[in-house]
């Protein structure tokens, strides 16, 4: 059976991990309440889209 | 026989995402405005609309080829005679004045527990009667746009077709000329 043949040292499997990050989140604000959202999306706090209520608050 | 679509299906194959598309139509059709994921909204649209275009007709065969491609088959009687209804006397009349686009897509964002996008789709308001005036009187600037163009266009290629021709004919009559001068040296020569 195929096995690593030495062990990752800590440095190795450190600095691999050091590029593993979340991407920031594009936001914009609303047109109706400016709180922030994601573009092209109902926002969540006041529920318009498009000047359009398109869900209940 | 039809080759299956390329690229991603909803559910496992071809006849699971038939079944799925069938039944998000039918909730469509039922509630008017549902909450799905994005990737079902998207592919629910091209497959609902041409179904209402279908019932705008309203005749028996089209009322038997939604039937079909709603699967109404497989839903209890009473319930597939409903849907059938409420599509071809309560939605197709609505959009009589609308030439397609009955349905709106609107994007709410990553669900919790598996981040998939969410959408809601939903059918649009009818036409109010302001609405079809306008979009009459845009048609018809439109058209006289065309037209005009048209009669433009028509005009001067009239009269620039001779002079075309004219031009075409002295210069190939110059080309042959040339050929022959350079093959006469040729032959006294030989
Ligand atoms: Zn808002």
């Amino acid at each position: 059976m195929a096995v690593p043949k030495r062990k990752k040292s800590r440095s190795r499997t450190r600095s691999r991990r050091a590029q593993w990050k979340a991407a920031p989140l594009t936001l914009v604000a609303c047109d109706r309440c400016q709180e922030t959202k994601r573009p092209h999306t109902v926002c969540q706090n006041c529920g318009t889209y498009d000047k359009r209520q398109v869900l209940a608050v | 026989m039809p080759a299956p679509k390329k690229g991603p299906r909803l559910g496992g194959n071809g006849t699971h995402q038939k079944h799925i598309l069938a039944n998000l139509a039918k909730s469509l059709i039922e509630h008017e405005r549902i909450t799905t994921t994005e990737a079902k909204a998207r592919q629910l649209r091209p497959f609902v609309e041409p179904l209402i275009t279908k019932a705008k007709k309203g005749d028996l065969h089209a009322r038997r080829q939604v039937a079909a491609t709603l699967e109404l088959r497989n839903t209890p009687f009473y319930s597939g005679r409903d849907t059938l209804f409420k599509l071809f006397e309560e939605i197709a009349p609505r959009y009589a004045a609308r030439p397609g686009g009955y349905t709106r897509i609107v994007k709410l964002g990553p669900r919790r527990g598996d981040n998939a996008p969410m959408a809601i789709i939903e059918l649009v308001e009818p036409l109010t009667v302001a609405q079809e005036a306008t979009r009459e009187a845009e048609a018809a600037t439109k058209r006289a746009v065309k037209e005009n163009e048209a009669k433009a266009e028509a005009a001067p290629a009239e009269d620039a077709a001779p002079v075309a021709d004219e031009v075409t004919e002295t210069e190939v009559a110059d080309e042959v000329e040339d050929k022959v001068e350079d093959a006469a040296p040729k032959s006294d020569e030989a």
